[in-house]
C-alpha cells in the first residue's frame, strides 16, 4: 500500500547480470500496486460511459453530471455500487457516481442514528466536505483569477 | 502515392466517422483513470496519516475539488478537457470545474448576482437531483423500517 503506483526495479544497471543468467534482481521484476490498477481501470470505464453518452446522445455536460449523481444514488440503493467501491476504491468514489454513493450511504447512516430526521440530514452530512469545498474553493478561485479571453 | 481524389475522400470519410468516438473514449479512459489513480494515492496517503476511511475519502474529494478549481482558474483545465472530454467531466474535478467556469465568466456582473449565483448553473441541478434522490431513497428506507 505504498504511495507510488508501482515498485520499480532497475534493470539496466543490474550488477549480477551475466550472459544467459538471470539474477535475483531480474527475477523480482516490477510489482504493480493492484489498488492503483483497479482504480485506474474502473474509474476510466466510468468516464468512457460518460464519453459515449456525450458522443452518441445530445445530452449536455450538465445533464450527464445530473445523470451520474442520480445513478450513483440509485445504484447504491439497489446494492450494486458498494461492491464496486470495495473493489475499485477511488475508481468508484472519485467519479460523480461516487458523490451519489456518498449521499445514499449518508442517508442510511442518518436514518440509523436519527430516524426520520436522518432522511433529510444524512445525505448532505455524508457529502458535506465535498459541497463546502466546492463552494468555498470555487468562489475563492473565481475571485482570485481572471476570466480567460475565450469567454 | 496512388490515392485518387475519390478514394481519398472515402478514406477521410471512413476515418472521420469512426475514429472520433474511439479516440475520445481512449482519451476519456486514460485521463479519467489517471485522475482516479491520483485519488487512490491521496486516499492512501491520508490513511497513512491516520485518517479514518470515511475522513480519508472526504479529504480526497476536497483535495481533488481544490485541484479541479485551481486548474480551471489558471486555464489549464480547459486545455486538458478539450481532449479528455468525459475524462475530466465525470470525476469530481468536473464538478469543481462546473462551478468555477461560470463564476469566472460572469465575474463582471458582480460578486452576488454574478459570481455566487452563476456558480450554481450546473452544480445547482446536480445538487437538486442528488439530494432529492437521496431523500426519496431515505423515505423509502424509513417506511420499510416501520414494518
Amino acid at each position: 500500500m505504498g504511495v507510488l503506483p508501482f515498485r520499480a526495479v532497475w534493470y539496466g544497471a543490474d550488477p549480477l547480470r551475466k550472459k544467459g543468467r538471470t539474477s535475483r534482481f531480474r527475477r523480482e521484476g516490477m510489482v504493480i500496486n493492484m489498488e492503483f490498477v483497479k482504480a485506474f481501470v474502473v474509474g476510466g470505464l466510468f468516464c468512457v460511459v460518460g464519453q459515449i453518452l456525450i458522443d452518441k446522445t445530445r445530452l449536455t455536460p450538465a445533464r450527464i453530471l445530473v445523470i451520474f449523481v442520480t445513478a450513483g444514488v440509485v445504484l447504491t440503493a439497489v446494492g450494486v455500487y458498494q461492491p464496486i467501491v470495495d473493489f475499485a476504491g477511488a475508481g468508484a468514489t472519485v467519479p460523480l457516481t461516487g458523490f451519489g454513493y456518498a449521499l445514499a450511504k449518508g442517508v442510511v447512516k442518518g436514518i440509523a442514528e436519527h430516524g426520520l430526521v436522518g432522511v433529510f440530514t444524512g445525505g448532505v452530512t455524508g457529502t458535506s466536505g465535498g459541497i463546502a469545498a466546492a463552494i468555498f474553493f470555487g468562489y475563492l478561485i473565481a475571485l482570485i483569477f481572471k476570466p480567460s479571453d475565450k469567454s | 502515392m496512388a490515392v485518387t481524389n475519390m478514394g481519398y475522400g472515402n478514406m477521410v470519410k471512413r476515418k472521420s466517422k469512426k475514429s472520433p468516438l474511439l479516440k475520445n473514449m481512449l482519451w476519456a479512459f486514460c485521463v479519467g483513470g489517471a485522475i482516479c489513480t491520483v485519488g487512490q494515492a491521496l486516499a492512501d496517503l491520508f490513511k497513512q496519516y491516520g485518517l479514518s476511511l470515511l475522513d480519508a475519502s472526504s479529504a480526497t474529494s476536497i483535495t481533488l475539488i481544490f485541484l479541479g478549481a485551481f486548474l480551471t482558474g489558471v486555464n489549464i483545465f480547459d486545455k486538458i478537457a478539450k481532449h479528455a472530454g468525459a475524462g475530466t467531466l465525470v470525476p469530481i474535478t468536473g464538478f469543481a470545474n462546473s462551478i468555477v467556469a461560470p463564476a469566472l465568466e460572469f465575474k463582471s456582473e458582480g460578486f452576488v448576482l454574478g459570481m455566487s449565483a452563476k456558480m450554481f448553473t450546473i452544480a445547482g441541478p446536480v445538487l437538486v437531483f442528488g439530494i432529492a434522490s437521496s431523500v426519496v431513497y431515505g423515505l423509502i428506507l424509513w417506511i420499510f423500517r416501520l414494518f
